[in-house]
């Protein structure tokens, strides 16, 4: 098991005098995920907070060799870099014993939404690549829009509460089934408060040979509207409502990291959000039930699979 | 800083000076808190380091030895997740300096 | 030993791609261009290319591959078409943002709506902004010489710029023509290796590819990337020269038929300039004195060699196998009528769109022009700027 002392030890490679806000939960992701593979690695990052508040000319937060092309291609620019890296070994121009990791980010607009297709037609195809996609259920860079990953009942700059609108009315989509549909060796659901899990996940998905997912719910403070020191809070409160379950998919096995002792209400974690004060209101309650029955839902069928 | 001519710059959008973002002292967006580390009370978690979105825990061999002011900012979560009884990082009031001063 | 061979211009490319043997060819299929993508994958199936053949889920993202897999640091293809070029469109940019020499075939064919599958120029002139250079060509044979010539001009150190070269969908896609094919080994050789400046696959250095440029930035580099196009011209003289010098077939920036003595001149790229020759060939036997210029370079274009071979004309009729709406006029006319503003005297011009969807062009069409053009020589008067040939009016 590694320590947190071992890991602070390894040199950033994702370093200090980024652009994102006070108190963001990107940074804490990549500090972990970045630090599971000792090899060279090569990231391609899809349009989003992530790359544009680290790379603004003529500076960069990378000590790593990171490329970015667009919002919807991060799965195919990394694809593209995979495939010359066999060519070029293959050809003998790159030494045999020379090796290099893949990792291509987005976030969740970049990955359930616009890049979906590319990152679908990448794990088909088998590339031996790391795709992680920080979840913070919103268009953030762009300012707040709503995306397939954001909940039922948060309200979102294109689904904005109104008096005639709670807010976003869709159920989130479930990009890390979609995911285990393409029957790729390794996929999984993480959150940064739980490190160690969330770094093992990440070796497991750079060891293993072919495509593997990562989906790792990201604390949004700016969007999600609440006091930037609480993020690690609310992130506990994802996982002990079942919101965001930590689970697994190694080669079609399911297997759930963590199962609260007590399952607490969907409540508890819409209470701490801005972006869901409007569903206190009586005429609301109707999404609050749907919310809760939903989680519910899920949690269940994900407790049968893993029994399968 | 002196910005380059169309002349002076890498063919092809590249930056070739990883990681020189060090140099953007985010510390100057701190308004009013910053956190303060007590060391006789830290019991050496490295929460605080793994948390921190800014990369301003400064880390001594294997020691957490207190906070980079140049990148810290303010934002809380090393206080809030330090799991000592009596916490080992505290937010402390702060009073606004200005930037130009912070950035020296 | 070079060789007499029948293929058509699909399989011309797919053999140019066998010789040449990029490092990686990332292609999606769509008619007319999809023979170039299945030639390529039966020789990967049979051994014959040694690099790697990927058929991605779209265009979008096999630009988006070719991107990832230049930026890594080797030589790389595509082939696309139409609505395929169109999706690529938001890519092409990007491509010559970062200054990846990618070489990509287009087997011209129109945009929908609605939906056509023959061939014209509306693909490719959509994308003559996108910063690619753009080579046009005749035959297969062009087709082959080519699609060669555009790597070395891709991968020259002053230009490092993308390249397509566009074939007539069907007309030359589609069509059997018996062209040379040199040897293996002389393509190679003529080919040479290729050394990307800052490859993502070198150990050593960290770098960041495609930041976040400012208003302090954008400018500046947009500026640098002009510099590859910009140096193209003298490259692709040179490389024209050596292919000639090497296998007998030399290129520049336009080809002239019978020009020499012309007064009345026709423009026209592609396939239809084939036709054109022909046509002129006839006229010339009644004694008409009709020329032929058929730009093979687009972009960069060069205005300065074909307004200079066309200053001295009575007449000329600028014909475009695309439209641009609401423009003064198509792609190639606005081009050259503006390349001649800046001479005192200068020739009457006139603009024809033609061929849209595929539509045929035949010598009588081109004997239609030249009468037109007479016209305009005679009363120095030019009454239609634009019109169509052979559209039902
Ligand atoms: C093709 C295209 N459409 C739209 C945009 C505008 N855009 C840039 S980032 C972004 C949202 C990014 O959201 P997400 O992927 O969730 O990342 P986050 O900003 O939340 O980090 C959008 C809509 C774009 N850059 N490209
Ligand atoms: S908007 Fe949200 S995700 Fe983006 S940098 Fe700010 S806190 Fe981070
Ligand atoms: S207050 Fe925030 S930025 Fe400052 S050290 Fe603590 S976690 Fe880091
Ligand atoms: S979180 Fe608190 S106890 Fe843990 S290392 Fe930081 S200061 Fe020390
Ligand atoms: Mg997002």
């Amino acid at each position: 098991m590694a320590k947190l002392k071992d890991l602070a030890a390894i040199e950033d490679r994702l370093v200090a005098g980024h652009g994102m806000c006070i108190g963001c939960g990107i940074p804490l992701i990549f500090k972990v995920i970045l630090r599971a593979t000792e090899d060279p690695l090569i990231i391609a990052n899809a349009t989003g907070c992530l790359e544009v508040c680290t790379t603004i000319f003529p500076r960069t937060s990378w000590n790593v060799t990171w490329v970015h092309s667009a919002f919807e291609n991060a799965a195919s620019t990394i694809s593209g870099i995979e495939v010359m890296y066999k060519a070029l070994k293959k050809k003998g121009r790159i030494p045999k014993d020379k090796r290099f990791k893949f990792l291509g980010v987005g976030g969740d607009g970049g990955t359930y939404d616009i890049g979906l297709q590319a990152l679908s037609g990448a794990v088909e195809r088998g590339h031996d690549i790391v795709y992680v996609c920080y979840d913070n259920n919103v268009y953030a860079n762009t300012g707040g829009q709503r995306s397939s990953a954001t909940p039922i009942g948060a309200s979102a700059t294109t689904s904005p509460a109104g008096t005639q609108s709670p807010g976003k009315i869709q159920r989130r989509k479930d990009l890390t089934k979609v995911l285990v549909a393409h029957n790729i060796p390794y996929v999984a659901q993480a959150s940064p408060h739980r490190w160690q899990d969330l770094y093992n996940k990440a070796k497991k998905a750079f060891e293993v040979e072919g495509p593997a997912f990562l989906n790792v719910l990201c604390l949004c403070p700016t969007e999600w509207k609440y006091d930037e020191s609480l993020g690690i809070r609310l992130a506990h409160m994802a996982v002990d409502t079942c919101v965001w379950p930590l689970y697994e998919v190694e080669n079609g096995k399911y297997k759930i990291n963590y199962k609260p002792k007590e399952k607490k209400p969907v409540l508890e974690w819409i209470k701490t959000q801005g972006r869901f004060r409007h569903l206190f209101k009586e005429k609301n309650a109707w999404v609050l039930e749907e919310f809760q029955k939903q989680v519910d839902q899920d949690w269940e069928e994900l407790n049968k699979l893993e029994s399968l | 800083m002196k910005k380059e001519s169309w002349k002076e710059l890498t063919l092809g959008t590249i930056n070739l000076d990883a990681g020189n973002s060090v140099k953007n002292l985010t510390g100057t967006w701190r308004s009013g808190k910053k956190p303060q580390f007590i060391e006789e009370r830290c019991i050496q978690c490295f929460f605080c380091w793994l948390y921190c979105p800014h990369f301003a825990i400064e880390v001594d061999g294997d020691k957490v030895r207190g906070i980079n002011y140049d990148y810290c900012t303010g934002c809380g979560i090393c206080s809030v997740e330090c799991p000592t009884k009596e916490k080992a990082i505290v937010m402390v009031k702060e009073e606004v300096k200005l930037f130009e001063e912070r950035a020296k | 030993m070079s060789k007499f061979v029948t293929l058509n211009g699909n399989q011309t490319i797919g053999e140019a791609a066998r010789q040449i043997d990029p490092d990686v060819i990332a292609a999606y299929p769509i008619t007319p261009s999809t023979a170039i993508v299945e030639t390529i994958a039966k020789f990967k199936a049979d051994g014959l290319i040694s690099g790697e053949f990927v058929c991605p889920e779209s265009e979008h993202s096999a630009m988006s591959l070719c991107i990832g897999a230049a930026s890594a640091g080797g030589r790389v293809m595509t082939a696309t078409a139409s609505q395929g070029l169109a999706l690529m469109w938001e890519m092409l940019y990007i491509a010559a943002g970062l200054r990846l020499p990618i070489v990509a075939a287009i087997a011209n064919r129109s945009l929908s709506a609605p939906i056509n599958i023959h061939g014209d120029h509306s693909d490719t002139m959509g994308a003559r902004d996108s910063g690619w250079i753009q080579i046009y060509s005749e035959n297969c044979q062009e087709a082959y010489d080519n699609f060669i010539q555009a790597f070395r001009i891709a991968e020259h150190l002053d230009v490092r710029t993308p390249v397509l070269v566009g074939l007539d969908g069907f007309i030359i896609s589609h069509s059997m023509e018996v062209i040379q094919v040199e040897d293996d080994a002389e393509v190679k050789k003529f080919i040479g290796e290729y050394k990307s400046l800052y490859p993502l696959l070198d150990s050593k250095v960290k770098m960041t590819v495609g930041p976040i440029d400012f208003t302090d930035y954008y400018f500046e580099h947009k500026r640098n990337q002009l510099e590859g196009i910009e140096n193209a011209p003298q490259v692709i003289e040179e490389v024209g020269k050596e292919f000639g010098k090497k296998f007998g077939r030399e290129y520049g920036f336009f080809e002239g038929y019978r020009l020499d003595d012309a007064e009345l001149c026709i423009v026209a790229m592609s396939s239809a300039a084939g036709t054109c020759k022909d046509a002129i060939d006839e006229l010339r036997s009644e004694g008409k004195r009709v020329g032929l210029l058929k730009p093979r370079i687009f972009r960069p274009f060069p205005h300065q060699r074909i307004s200079e071979a066309l200053i001295k004309m009575k007449a000329v009729a600028v014909l475009d196998r695309s439209s641009s709406p609401g423009a003064f006029g198509a792609p190639l006319f606005t081009e050259i009528r503006s390349a001649l503003y800046d001479y005192e005297e200068r020739p009457k011009i006139t603009n024809y769109v033609y061929g849209l969807g595929g539509r045929d062009i035949k010598i009588e069409h081109f004997k239609e022009v030249t009468d037109d053009l007479e016209k305009i020589a005679e009363t120095g008067k030019v009454e239609k700027v634009y019109s169509y040939i052979n559209l039902r009016e």
